[in-house]
């Protein structure tokens, strides 16, 4: 809390005579050691701790990989190449930025679920949650401004992907894309603004990270209960050595999973495509965004139905966006007067379903939105002859079955006029598919958020703690005198 | 000592001047920032070299009948395809209520000097007008349900006038601006 008193006593002439012209070292011992933090964090609250490390990680390998990399059409993948083959070391730097993004993203998505269900971003921490929405934005943008440097196939096309959603907004679209591009298309000027801004934004990230912590100790840390802290002596410890601790233990065991993917399966997260050199006339039959990405990209692809003057395309955009947009005002929807879900025992399983919801969407967002969600209960496809008929209208004929049904619609085809123009196609059966789940799931993305309007007004809550002091008391009820160490 | 020390109670402010040098002060940094954003933002436009690229003419007469070219301008990509006289009849005589963008064959291609149509040559854009991927075609062996192309990224089919027949995007291929320069080539530009 910015409130605290300051602990720090210069104990040097040196510290003594810096304390009064630039008192650096004050700052740091009050920001980071002496700090009042709820003594009741549990795990979930060691993501901050995970993230400002992914963060430096990114930019200390992506620092690096800049001093080979070449920003041309004509020498990007060729670069990324030998970073992977002749750089010394390059192969490493290079996975361990690629995964890193995934991790960044891992860790950034648990510590937003954290922050949902222990009702982080309400008051008064509504500046700290939407600074948080500001730098998850950011993330998103350079993640997708760096996918496309290696110039792969799925760099290229992703990229043509993204950039398109402008174009689908009306009167301007057009033009703000080729804006975007510096022409009528991705070329060697997209390429070079898009590094340009890749080694920019993440500058702007620590930046805004430096806010977010600024809003973070002002209020203090919100904690398992919600509760906020009424007594410091009682209710908190100092971060040093208590968080400092367990966030390094934290630290260290998330930077063995990452050293996993690093060293074992350093491709996994990507796709295969991407080691193909970007060919404009050639798409991928299956693009698909980064695994973080999916959950957004299936809410773009669900929206195939118009809306009065607004088309599918947009539509599809607007709520991509939205869904994004929605947790910018998570802090006004949610009317609960109660923080933590602890003690919202409805609103609970309605959160855990938003988890369950958001994991499915990413599961569509990777799935061909056509395929069938269960193969199992897809039906058998059915021929079907297309021609028309002598009256001048479009007319079918279906054929179920094998072979049989292929030589009689061979045989029917046969019988038709050259004018009738009769083809052939294969149609799967209906069935429960992809983008039937997608526009479920979307539906339920955005109803969670109305669900907390309306269930804020309505639901009992369980009894709150009287203070954070006493709860973990209650919790530890056998050996408080030992456990509570601030006691 | 100076006079404004020793008679600190006779001087006057005089705040029409100070607020004049403050909004015109003001007012030259606004215009200068606005500027600099001006310049800013517009070098983010196409350059003059990327605007020159944006025509080519194509010699239609090596693409072979049933099949099509691919070719880029300004890094866009358009189909030029020679139809069968089944794909054109196909293209013809479908019933134009069913189309979600409804236009004639005639209404996508363009006549020669002489005025008369090369119903075999179809010159579309290749960028899918859904998301902008580039549709497959006969020579990646699959043209869709309507025999044309196919986009595999979210399921379009076009036919063979280009046409949108079943799947998310809204509109046909676009048609680009081309002229048939001679009888066998065709000059498309952006």
């Amino acid at each position: 809390m910015s409130g605290h008193e300051s602990s720090y006593t210069p104990n040097s002439a040196f510290e003594r005579w810096l304390d009064k012209r630039l008192p650096i070292i004050r700052f740091a011992n009050d920001t980071a050691i002496s700090f009042p933090t709820p003594k009741n964090l549990n795990y979930w609250y060691v993501f901050g701790g995970i993230l400002a490390v992914c963060l430096a990680i990114q930019i200390i390998t992506g620092v690096i990989l800049a001093m080979h990399y070449e920003a041309s059409v004509d020498g990007a993948f060729a670069s990324v190449e030998r970073i992977m083959r002749d750089v010394p070391f390059g192969w490493l730097l290079r996975y361990i930025h690629a995964n890193g993004a995934s991790m960044f993203f891992l860790a950034v998505y648990i510590h937003m679920f954290r922050g949902l269900y222990y009702g982080s971003y309400k008051a008064p921490r509504e500046v700290l949650w939407i600074l948080g929405c500001v730098i998850y934005l950011l993330m998103m943008a350079t993640a997708f401004l760096g996918y496309m440097l290696p110039w792969g196939q799925m760099s290229y096309h992703g990229a043509n992907v993204i950039t398109g959603l402008f174009g689908a907004i009306p009167l301007v679209g057009e033009s703000l894309q080729t804006w975007i591009l510096g022409g009528p298309s991705i070329g060697n000027q997209t390429l070079q603004r898009f590094f340009s801004l890749h080694y920019l934004l993440p500058f702007m990230i620590a930046a805004v990270v430096i806010l977010h912590i600024w809003a973070l100790h002002v209020p203090g840390n919100n904690n398992p209960t919600g509760v906020e802290v009424q007594d410091i002596e009682k209710d908190t410890v100092p971060f040093h050595p208590y968080y400092t601790v367990k966030d390094g233990f934290a630290i260290a065991v998330f930077l063995i999973m990452f050293a996993v993917f690093v060293f074992y399966a350093p491709t996994v997260l990507g796709h295969a495509d991407n080691y193909v050199e970007a060919n404009p006339l050639v798409t991928p039959s299956h693009i698909v965004p980064e695994w973080y990405m999916l959950p957004f990209y299936a809410i773009l692809r669900a929206i195939t139905f118009d809306i009065g003057p607004i088309d599918a395309k947009l539509l599809g955009v607007i709520f991509m966006f939205a869904a994004i947009a929605v947790l910018f005002v998570v802090p006004w929807l949610d009317t609960s007067k109660v923080k933590s879900m602890r003690y919202r025992p409805v609103a609970r399983q309605f959160f855990l379903g938003f988890v369950v919801v958001c994991v499915l969407l990413g599961w569509c967002g990777a799935a061909n939105p056509d395929d069938a969600v269960i193969p199992a209960l897809q039906g058998e496809a059915s021929l079907v002859v297309s021609y028309t008929d002598a009256a001048g209208a479009v007319a079918s004929s279906t054929y179920k079955g094998g072979d049989e049904a292929f030589e009689a619609a061979e045989a029917f085809m046969a019988t038709l006029p050259a004018s009738a123009g009769a083809s052939l196609s294969a149609v799967p059966a209906p069935t429960f598919a992809f983008r039937h789940l997608s526009l479920i799931l979307t539906f339920l993305y955005f109803g969670y958020f109305a669900l907390l309007f309306f269930l804020g007004l309505s639901e009992k809550t369980k009894p709150l703690p009287e203070s954070i002091h006493k709860s973990v008391l209650k919790a530890h009820k056998p050996q408080s005198g030992t456990a509570v160490p601030a006691e | 000592m100076t006079a404004e020390t020793t008679h600190p109670t006779t001087e006057t402010v005089d705040d029409d001047r100070r607020n004049f040098i403050h909004i015109a002060t003001g007012a030259v940094a606004l215009g200068g920032v606005g500027m600099f954003a001006w310049a800013a933002i517009d070098q983010w436009s196409p350059a003059a070299d990327t605007k020159a690229a944006s025509s080519l003419d194509v010699d239609v007469s090596k693409v072979p009948m049933g099949g099509e070219i691919r070719v880029l301008i300004g890094g866009k990509p358009f189909f030029i395809r020679h139809r069968t006289e089944s794909e054109i009849s196909a293209a013809e005589t479908v019933n134009l209520a069913v189309l979600p963008d409804p236009a004639t064959d005639d209404s996508r291609l363009r006549a020669k000097a002489d005025g008369t149509f090369n119903k075999t040559i179809l010159v579309t854009s290749g960028s899918c007008t859904h998301l902008g991927c580039v549709p497959v075609g006969p020579s990646q062996g699959n043209t869709g349900d309507f025999g044309g192309w196919y986009c595999p990224c979210h399921g379009s089919h076009y036919d063979t006038s280009g046409r949108i027949r079943k799947g998310p995007a809204p509109k046909n291929l676009p048609v680009p601006n081309y002229r048939w320069v001679s009888d066998s080539v065709v000059n498309i530009s952006l």
